[in-house]
């Protein structure tokens, strides 16, 4: 699976939604699904998804599926 | 064995009430993750544990160091151990009446006891997720509870963990993690041997059962509040006082 298909599906099993609905746009608290618990479990899935340790900064700053891969690319991910 | 394969860290574990949870968790199956300032004295106290499925793991952390507890998280992780527990034990106790009190040592109690459970416990939460449970367990005390004079500084710092433990636990029951904290009473530990003799007798008469605690009599409760036993139970104080009125 590639990286970009591999983090819709970490947001889909982390969120509980459609994976039609996982789009660039989509943001922290603008769907009931995707509130402060769920993120915490969102967290946990992408660090074991993609073997990384995401720091309390970027916790905080994970606030879009867009700003997600960012964070990733960071840390040496690759899309 | 109520703890069989589990990971638990425990902070401040090479004496007194840490050292006792790390013996009690380990003889009921646990890996004890040991961690505190003095390297030295945590791998003796390890080398004495029992060990069943895997060794025991000893890290310098000093609980007040964000990059202390960030680096072995993150050690952890890399290894992919995953803790099921955390035991934050690790605290201070200086007495003074508020006006003896410096500025710098209202920061040096504030730092250890009340800032040393909030790092661990947020970095533990990660390691909960991946195990889909867990349970934080904090160490408050009688003087949280009661309040005592003299013991401003002390007793708010312990008071501050009854706060984060009660709601910490409101926020994290969904994720099925538990969290709860012991407030012990007077326990015959190092931090009650430089106490002042009037003071040591004066405590020893309000403790309804008429003896000091041991360091066992809180590991009890907390080897309760990490295995299954209190799946159900969060956001909890409990004292270990034997009966003591302050």
């Amino acid at each position: 699976m590639e990286n970009n298909q591999k983090l819709v599906h970490a947001f889909h099993e982390a969120l509980g939604i459609d994976s039609n609905l996982i789009k660039d746009n989509l943001t922290y608290q603008s769907i009931p699904e995707w509130d402060s618990i769920s993120h915490m479990i969102l967290i946990s899935q992408l660090e074991e998804d993609f073997n990384v340790s995401i720091e309390t900064d970027d916790v905080i700053d994970l606030s879009s599926f867009k700003k997600a891969r960012e964070i990733l690319i960071k840390l040496g991910i690759n899309f | 064995m109520l703890l069989r394969d589990k990971f638990c860290l425990i902070t401040g574990a090479s004496k007194g009430i840490g050292k006792a949870i790390s013996e009690i968790f380990a003889k009921e199956g646990a890996i004890i993750i040991a961690t505190g300032r003095d390297l030295e004295s945590l791998n003796l106290m390890v080398s004495d544990l029992p060990v069943y499925s895997a060794p025991h793991l000893v890290f310098k952390m000093d609980v007040t160091k964000e990059e202390d507890v960030l680096r072995v998280f993150n050690e952890l992780s890399q290894n992919k151990i995953f803790i099921h527990c955390i035991v934050n034990n690790a605290g201070i106790m200086e007495d003074a009446t508020l006006q003896m009190v410096k500025t710098d040592l209202i920061h040096k109690i504030y730092n250890t006891n009340v800032l040393g459970t909030i790092l661990p416990s947020q970095n533990a939460i990660k390691h909960f997720l991946r195990n889909r449970c867990g349970s934080i367990i904090n160490l408050s005390s009688i003087i949280g509870t009661k309040g005592n004079l003299g013991q401003s500084i002390y007793g708010s710092s312990k008071s501050a963990i009854i706060g984060f433990t009660k709601s910490l636990s409101k926020e994290l029951a969904p994720l099925n993690i538990r969290v709860n904290a012991i407030a012990p009473g007077f326990i015959d530990t190092d931090m009650i041997k430089g106490m002042d003799q009037k003071f040591y007798e004066k405590n020893l008469k309000a403790i309804g059962m008429r003896r000091l605690g041991k360091p066992e009599d809180v590991a009890k409760v907390a080897l309760f509040l990490a295995s299954d036993l209190s799946e159900y139970v969060t956001g909890q104080i409990i004292g270990v006082d034997g009966g003591m009125i302050i």
